[in-house]
């Protein structure tokens, strides 16, 4: 219960009426980048995350930045699922395997 | 450059059965690069096989044929032996022919 | 979006809790026996396909329907990748700009060894897959190296595989742990999920051969380098190994790794091992 309404405040703040700056996107940009470097390192990068990614910078370029926040978010999120998948899989690859 | 037609005829005495493969890019004009620009039409217009002088099998084609196009047909007569020649000619103007012995 | 992040992160813990689930409780001492593996892929494949003949599987999809199968005995007499076998005939026999041909990088002149690849070379201490011996035997006599995924590349190989048609399959592992390491990082490669769908080389060709992808008929993992390169009429051209391997990351929406990656030729190696024994068949039709 509480994470469900940890989860609305969070829903509600982020469609809050304050306008999102560029420094915002740049450091919501960035830390989704280094996210999805982090899968790179992995060799697990995720084709959505570099789709998001784009969608980011073209909206930031345009000057939307609440646009350009809400999907280097995404592509964060897409980042850590595909970093999360790579470690799980170390050990889990095995499971699959015909023995 | 090796002939674009592989053809292979055989007669049962009766019927001959004729396959044919064509290697030709058959290019529609309406599909485009990877730099977005269209690939001009290109394929074959006219396909022809003749047997004793007579086509047996006449196609007009246009760019709704797939690309190496295959052909498979049928006619009555055709003995062992005999020529069998396929030819066609393309929207460019280029053309090939060749001449297959029926087996 | 954090709600977003979590239903993710569920999703996957969820996937992870069932697969812990499901997890067979023999736990294998973790030594690495490529001759037991082939053992037991082989025998899990037979027996999930009782009436096939061990040849049949490396026909891919050919071989798991009916339908499938009678067009590709007609496909056969006239099959699409014969002009892509005769361009590299021409190829592999034309000489180099210094006289020497690509029968001199190859043992037997490079007629008949397609079994024989991927191999591990010792001096290199890796894995070299037959497209990688052709791009290094250009290199060596300063030419250009081709594109890994089609054009010369595919046609050379399919000219090679042409060659050696029918030849048991014969991959060799050596005595070496370099070898051995790579081997085991193969089959680490297949049997691993990645991309957003989370699918590994194994859901698709270990899970679900024969079995239909919207359209396609799913290829056992048995046997399936067995028909590289392969003509695809969904692509209208002739693709490498490579160019399988890289689409089919693509196609579980993850980013594919660079041609001849060393996971990539490992992965090779490890399917070409398990699947010894039986006959090269490429180049392939598929459809």
């Amino acid at each position: 219960m509480k994470i469900k309404l940890a989860l609305i405040a969070a829903v509600l703040t982020a469609g809050s009426a304050f306008a999102a700056s560029e420094a915002d996107y740049k450091a919501a940009y960035a830390a989704a980048e280094a996210a999805n470097a982090e899968a790179g390192k992995l060799r697990n990068q995720w084709i959505p995350t570099a789709t998001a990614l784009a969608a980011a910078k073209k909206a930031g370029d345009a000057g939307d930045f609440d646009k350009a926040i809400a999907e280097a978010k995404e592509a964060e999120a897409l980042a850590k699922a595909s970093i999360y998948q790579s470690i799980s899989e170390k050990k889990l690859w095995k499971d699959l395997e015909i023995r | 450059m090796a002939s674009t037609i592989r053809v292979r005829a055989t007669s049962n005495g009766e019927i001959t059965e004729v396959q044919a493969l064509i290697q030709h890019p058959m290019d529609s004009g309406f599909v485009k690069d990877a730099k977005g620009e269209i690939i001009p039409p290109h394929f074959i217009q006219q396909l022809t096989f003749e047997y004793d002088g007579k086509p047996v099998f006449l196609a007009d084609w246009g760019g709704g044929i797939s690309k190496d196009p295959y052909v498979k047909f049928a006619f009555k007569g055709g003995k062992k032996g005999d020529d069998l020649k396929v030819s066609w000619t393309d929207n460019k103007g280029a053309s090939d022919s060749t001449t297959a012995k029926i087996g | 979006m954090m709600k977003q992040r979590s239903l993710i992160r569920f999703g996957f813990s969820a996937l992870a809790l069932a697969a812990l689930a499901l997890a067979s409780p023999a736990g294998a001492a973790d030594k690495i026996d490529p001759v037991a593996d082939a053992k037991a892929f082989k025998k899990f494949f037979y027996d999930k396909f009782p009436k096939l003949k061990p040849e049949d599987f490396v026909n891919g999809p050919y071989s798991m329907d009916e339908g499938l199968h009678k067009q590709w005995v007609e496909k056969e007499q006239f099959p699409p990748y014969e002009f892509a076998v005769e361009e590299g005939k021409e190829m592999f026999a034309k000489p180099f700009k210094n006289g020497k041909t690509y029968a001199d990088c190859f043992p037997n002149q490079g007629i008949g060894i397609r079994q024989n690849y991927p191999l591990f070379d010792d001096k290199q201490g890796k894995v070299i897959t037959l497209e990688l011996a052709l791009n290094q035997c250009r290199e060596a006599n300063g030419e250009a190296p081709y594109s890994y995924v089609r054009g010369e590349m595919a046609s050379l190989t399919a000219y090679m595989a042409f060659t050696s048609r029918g030849k048991p399959m014969d991959i060799k592992i050596p005595d070496d742990p370099r070898a051995l390491a790579a081997y085991e990082q193969g089959k680490e490669y297949f049997y691993t999920r990645r991309g957003q769908l989370n699918f590994s080389c194994a859901t698709c060709h270990v899970q679900s051969p024969g079995e239909r992808v919207r359209t396609e008929v799913l290829a056992p993992a048995l046997g399936i380098m067995n028909a590289m390169p392969i003509y695809r009429s969904e692509w209208n051209s002739m693709g490498t190994t490579s160019r399988r391997l890289v689409t089919c990351n693509s196609q579980t929406r993850g980013v594919p790794l660079t041609p001849q990656d060393d996971e990539y030729r490992n992965v090779e190696y490890y399917l070409s091992y398990v699947a010894n024994g039986l006959p090269i068949s490429g180049p392939g039709a598929r459809p």
